[in-house]
């Protein structure tokens, strides 16, 4: 640590931080089945981080950074209305609206660099990621959003769980479905939004997906899952950005996908709860005492 | 043939090709698979450079074909472990693409191959390398390989006709009838492979995936039959392929990303006025 510079601890500290806050925002997204959405917004946010920056005619990070909140919002506005009032599926909806949205991006970012005093180096950085070009102001950006995620998920811990698991009751409850459907969105959007420059447009897909998936080999306990896919959230962020650091000038996006895929493939293997390791164990067991694997077990495994 | 023809020929082959492959993914709802696939092609692609040392374009092809079964395979595998589909997918294929990303940033270097250009593709310099046929004359390279395909592709769809119509619409029928289900998807994985590497080098991984989707989506609001699916969606990719040409000549920008918009505006005008699933359709007949 001590050799890194004063700017690179900063940006080690928010590449934890979001890391983090994807980590939990993931695991909802996983457990509303979708996990892919996050990959669709965050295409659809380029075109919104190249409008902003034309607007101004210069890389203003708030800007930016709203534009693509916008975009993204409208991109995930579109999947809904193409799904609810027409016959092509969800999946194709997200398919059609990343591509697109994506194509409109390198159009304008095609124009906009052809612009007087447009400097291309600035926005390529959006595609995938580049964490040291990072400066106080994204550092603290991306602060105040790991630190609402983390009071949003907090705060409304009870709500949240009534609403992945059993929204039937949660409506019966009183809880609107809208206002919490709204709230996951806004959440999400944001994360993605502070997320794209360290991580990259294509990238920042698997920083959502990775650690949550990777802390249900752990565990069958929501609240433990969440703090655990903080955890492998903060620590591939963290070690993605300390291989790229080093590394002189390397994408920072694929290092921290490739930090989360190695916790990942830990957890498939080792997990206490579904690993493969485990799983062999206990049937190994289950066999000796003469019995076939118990339904429940079977029920727990299918109903993911 | 002119500069602007060879431009036109190669993204219409590319619209062809996507379009009709387009069609088996939606209907089996593997849409997003297309989207992985088109971003592990990239590793396939690098991997088969690193080993042969050229970019010929058969060395691609196998490489990207490996790739591409290599994702199939592992989103099945996960899948059986009890990970989510989707998330599944998003695994696999972010990881892939990461390791793609790395090689070329730490061992290929400056060799023809960078992110860039496989995401946006290159399409303007297609008619330059171009190679020497007999009786044809010279032909750019891309426009030879996205033919075959194309032929290939059409072949097998054509060839199995009754069988994709089967095992997408109802799998179980399919496998109780006995025709082989697992390996019609594996088969057809490789289809998707084939059409996204002869596409990608063209237009980049954005335009592929635009193009096996979007025109498929929009003739799937127009019509209930295979046949005229299989049609109306390659008229949608070829039409989207010209006016996306010259809306990009027009506004002087990329022109594979002028074509992946106007692939969108094709839907859209598709999911507004369709007469059997468009809204303005559904508006009118709601009153009653």
């Amino acid at each position: 640590m001590m050799d890194l510079s004063h700017n690179a601890q900063w940006v080690l500290m928010s590449t934890l931080l979001l890391g983090m806050a994807a980590g939990i925002i993931g695991s909802f997204a996983y457990w509303k089945r979708q996990s892919l959405m996050s990959d669709a917004l965050s295409h659809a946010a380029l075109p919104g981080v190249v409008i902003g920056y034309a607007v101004i005619g210069a890389k203003l990070l708030p800007v930016m950074l709203a534009g693509a909140a916008a975009s993204a919002f409208a991109g995930s506005l579109l999947i809904q209305w193409i799904r609810s009032s027409s016959r092509v599926k969800e999946d194709t909806a997200m398919g059609i609206i990343l591509s697109v949205f994506y194509g409109f991006g390198i159009m304008m970012l095609t124009i906009v660099t052809r612009m007087p005093g447009g400097n291309q180096s600035g926005l390529d950085s959006f595609i995938v990621g580049q964490a040291a070009s990072m400066v106080r102001q994204d550092v603290m950006i991306m602060t105040g959003v790991a630190l609402l995620v983390l009071l949003v998920a907090i705060v409304a811990f009870k709500e949240w769980k009534l609403f992945l698991f059993d929204p039937q009751f949660a409506r019966g409850a009183g809880l609107s479905s809208r206002l919490m459907d709204a709230v996951y969105l806004t959440v999400l959007v944001l994360v993605i939004v502070a997320g794209i420059q360290a991580v990259g447009v294509i990238l920042m897909a698997a920083l959502l997906i990775i650690p949550s998936v990777s802390a249900r080999y752990w565990t069958d306990h929501f609240g433990r899952m969440l703090i655990l896919s903080a955890l492998f959230g903060g620590a591939a962020g963290m070690g993605g950005t300390l291989i790229s650091v080093y590394g002189e000038g390397l994408p920072t996006g694929p290092f921290i996908v490739i930090a989360a895929f190695a916790l990942f493939a830990v957890s498939l293997v080792f997990g206490a709860k579904k690993g493969l390791v485990h799983t062999f164990l206990t049937q190994k067991a289950q066999k000796k005492h003469g019995m076939k694997l118990i339904p429940q077990q079977q029920l727990l495994e299918k109903g993911n | 043939m002119s500069y602007t023809g060879w431009i036109l020929l190669t993204a219409s082959l590319v619209g062809l090709s996507c379009s009709v492959i387009g069609v088996l993914l939606i209907l089996r709802r593997m849409a997003m698979m297309a989207d992985a696939i088109s971003h592990t092609v990239l590793l396939g692609i690098v991997v088969a450079f690193l080993v042969t040392r050229q970019l010929a374009g058969v060395h691609m092809l196998v490489g990207a074909i490996m790739a591409g079964l290599l994702t199939a395979v592992l989103v099945q595998w996960l899948h059986s472990r009890g990970v989510q589909q989707e998330a599944s997918i998003g695994i696999v294929f972010t990881t892939l693409f990461a390791v793609g990303v790395v090689l070329i940033a730490t061992k290929v270097g400056n060799a023809h191959l960078d992110v860039q250009h496989s995401l946006m593709g290159e399409i303007t310099f297609i008619p330059w390398e171009t190679i020497h046929l007999p009786w044809i004359g010279s032909v750019p390279e891309a426009v030879v390989m996205l033919t075959l395909v194309l032929i290939f592709i059409v072949a097998v769809i054509i060839a199995f006709y009754k069988e994709w119509k089967i095992t997408s619409f109802d799998p179980a029928l399919a496998a109780s009838l006995g025709i082989p289900v697992v390996l019609m998807h594996y088969m057809f994985m490789s289809l998707v492979s084939v059409t996204t590497v002869a596409a990608f080098d063209a237009v980049g991984a954005i335009l592929v995936v635009a193009m096996l989707i979007t025109p498929a989506a929009a003739a799937y609001l127009w019509t209930d039959r295979l046949s005229v699916m299989f049609v109306l969606s390659a008229i949608f990719g070829v039409l989207s392929a010209f006016a996306g040409y010259y809306a990009a000549v027009w506004l002087d920008t990329s022109i594979s990303g002028s074509m992946a918009f106007a692939t969108g505006v094709v839907f859209m005008i598709s999911f507004l006025c369709s007469p059997k699933h468009g809204i303005l359709a559904k508006r009118k007949i709601k009153p009653a």
